[in-house]
């Protein structure tokens, strides 16, 4: 067994379990916890396929800042209400089961009965390439030079939006 | 990267729009006076945009790295979404006032969601389209919440962020799914494709679900619950600005998607499932509107089944049909435009007199706005020879020219019992007696945007031919 595919089963592994935890713990904060968890092994998941920039920016931003948004989010709400909500209507259950077993038949035919498709490189040395932050950058400032900006005028105008639905008081 | 000043100067309206917004905003933060001043910059600047565009409406060329369209057809989207912005400034003026908030951010966040929508019209790519759409979106849900002291108003925002993001994520899932598949998100790379990928099924429910996606956004049946409470929660003007510009904006997006399978082998795939919600938008739309009290309501009700009879054109499959929409559009967004425009004029204040009963004698207390009115009830109805009757007209001819005849009568049918409720209002003016015999006031910067609206109406309606014309040019 090579390198590669011990560290990807020990991830994988990683990233079920606590993935399996975090929906089944009764208190949101552990569940929360277990949430950061599993995005740090799939950061390393990451790794293993040569996406460093991903799994650099899945730590920094899933990991780091919005799990902290979340944390503070759960304890500014009152969680027991929530789960009282649930109690209250049980079925809507059913249609969170009948999705995940939608999604996971989905992708479960796409890994089993589709090809690899034929425009992507399988070669090492390219995927590593087209890996590095260089590269992104590059392809940033060049080709994806429009999307760039409308993401801009994007995070821009959430914020202006986000300042008019908080701000304090009226003129 | 630009290549050449030419493309600099073809997406100059982008440009401008981009730097109006950063200019606002400093305008707004500094400036003690900038409630005067904004709304005039951004009229000043939509006009400008619009007027420019329609002069370089010939200089059809992709810049960007193939990711944006200029010229054309995008053109002719973004003088729609720019004039009905500035009109839609212009009746704000005043009525911003009344409705007891004001910010400057208003002004700003409709120049945002502008720009989404110009955005959306020029798509060459996936991204783009999906970037536009949340552009434009999340202006819309800020602008829906405007009046933070309503609890109608906060309903309104929620309810249309949560079903905006849902119908995001169907969008975002059908863009991933194509893009799994063709391993491009370049429209014209898959549209070239389109038959050796037509037959995966991953691609084919990644099309359905962008289709989905987009159902949302045009408010067509079964996807439309958030219309009526979004329209009666939110501003009028602002509701005006959702039926017209936004509905526009998801119709050009589509266009610019699906245009290029259009006369081809593959233009009908997709047939049967927007026949099926246009008949369902447009039945359910006018059907529900007759037992409407409330006039925003019932024009939500309204906005649907136009989605319907703009959802035939797509059906049709041909060019016939995108023109027909094109033009449809145009003639809608200045009839909507109106009818909230006078419905924001007769408003009172603390969202007041939007009951139909409410409208009782306008004929006797305010004759001129009384005809206003009745006249673009007239052409909602699609009675000739304003707008109205031509848009319905020409994506009627061009469903019939795909042999999708039944489609049409449907469609005729439904404007039949449409004509029900828009001629109840006219009656209601002119033929009941109103408690009260105050006078309409208003301001002449509403009555102005009111009139120019009217004004676009009747010239579509009168020469339709010229504005078909010169759509149909670039198709």
């Amino acid at each position: 067994m090579t390198l590669e595919i011990v560290l990807f089963v020990i991830f994988a592994l990683v990233c079920l379990v606590s993935g399996i935890l975090m929906v089944t713990r009764v208190n949101p904060v552990i569940s929360a916890l277990f949430l950061v968890v599993n995005f740090g092994s799939l950061a390393g998941l990451y790794l293993t396929l040569n996406a460093q920039f991903i799994a650099v920016a899945q730590v920094i931003i899933y990991a780091g800042a919005i799990m902290v948004f979340f944390l503070f989010v759960i304890m500014l709400i009152n969680p027991e209400h929530e789960k009282r909500f649930l109690e209250y209507k049980p079925q809507l259950k059913i249609f969170a089961v009948a999705i995940a077993v939608l999604v996971f038949l989905q992708i479960a035919y796409i890994i089993l009965f589709s090809k690899p498709s034929e425009g992507v490189s399988r070669e090492v040395a390219a995927s590593v390439k087209a890996g590095t932050i260089e590269q992104i950058g590059r392809e940033l400032f060049t080709k994806y030079v429009l999307p760039f900006e409308a993401v801009g005028y994007l995070l821009l105008s959430a914020a202006i939006g986000a300042l008019v639905l908080a701000k304090k008081k009226f003129k | 990267m630009l290549n050449n000043i030419q493309e600099f100067y073809n997406i100059l309206p982008l440009i401008i729009i981009g730097g109006l917004i950063l200019v606002s905003l400093i305008i707004e933060m500094y400036s003690e006076s900038s409630e005067k001043i904004l709304p005039w910059l951004s009229i000043i600047g939509f006009l400008f945009v619009g007027i420019y565009s329609l002069v370089e409406v010939g200089r059809t060329s992709i810049v960007l790295q193939n990711m944006l369209a200029t010229g054309g057809v995008v053109n002719i989207f973004w003088l729609i979404f720019n004039i009905t912005a500035a009109i839609v400034c212009l009746l704000s003026i005043n009525y911003i006032k009344k409705y007891g908030a004001y910010y400057g951010e208003y002004y700003i966040i409709i120049q945002t969601s502008v720009l989404g929508m110009m955005l959306m019209a020029g798509a060459k790519d996936l991204i783009v389209i999906f970037l536009g759409l949340e552009v434009m979106s999340i202006s819309f849900y800020v602008l829906a919440g405007f009046n933070r002291n309503r609890s109608s108003a906060n309903e309104a925002s929620l309810k249309y962020f949560l079903l905006g993001a849902f119908a995001t994520g169907f969008l975002v899932y059908g863009i991933a799914l194509i893009y799994g598949k063709a391993t491009t998100t370049s429209i014209d790379a898959i549209s070239l494709n389109f038959s050796a990928l037509s037959g995966n099924v991953l691609f084919l429910t990644g099309v359905l679900l962008f289709l989905i996606g987009f159902s949302f956004k045009i408010a067509a049946f079964p996807f439309h619950m958030w219309v009526p409470d979004v329209y009666q929660g939110s501003p009028t003007t602002v509701a005006g600005l959702f039926s017209t510009a936004g509905k526009a904006a998801g119709f050009s997006a589509l266009i610019v998607t699906f245009a290029a399978l259009f006369g081809g082998p593959h233009g009908h795939l997709f047939t049967p499932y927007l026949s099926a919600i246009a008949v369902f938008s447009m039945l359910f739309g006018s059907i529900v509107a007759i037992m409407q009290t409330d006039i925003k309501r019932m024009l939500a009700y309204s906005s649907i089944a136009h989605a319907g009879y703009m959802l035939i054109g797509l059906a049709s499959g041909n060019i016939d049909g995108v023109a027909g929409i094109i033009f449809y559009l145009a003639a809608y967004s200045f009839m909507n435009l109106a009818a909230f425009g006078i419905v924001s004029i007769l408003e009172g204040k603390e969202e007041t007199n939007l009951d139909l009963d409410s409208y009782a004698g306008l004929g006797t207390r305010s004759p001129f706005i009384a005809g206003l009115f009745a006249l673009i009830m007239f052409a909602l109805a699609g009675i000739p020879p304003f707008a109205g009757f031509f848009g319905k007209y020409y994506v009627f001819i061009a469903a019939i020219k795909s042999d999708l005849t039944w489609l049409a009568m449907v469609g005729i049918l439904s404007s039949m019992i449409s004509v029900y409720f828009y001629l109840r209002l006219v009656v209601i003016m002119y033929f009941k007696s109103s408690e009260t015999e105050d006078k309409v006031s208003y301001t002449a910067s509403e009555i102005i945007a009111v009139v120019i609206a009217v004004v676009f109406v009747i010239i579509l309606g009168l020469a339709p031919g010229s504005f078909i014309d010169l759509v149909t040019k670039f198709l």
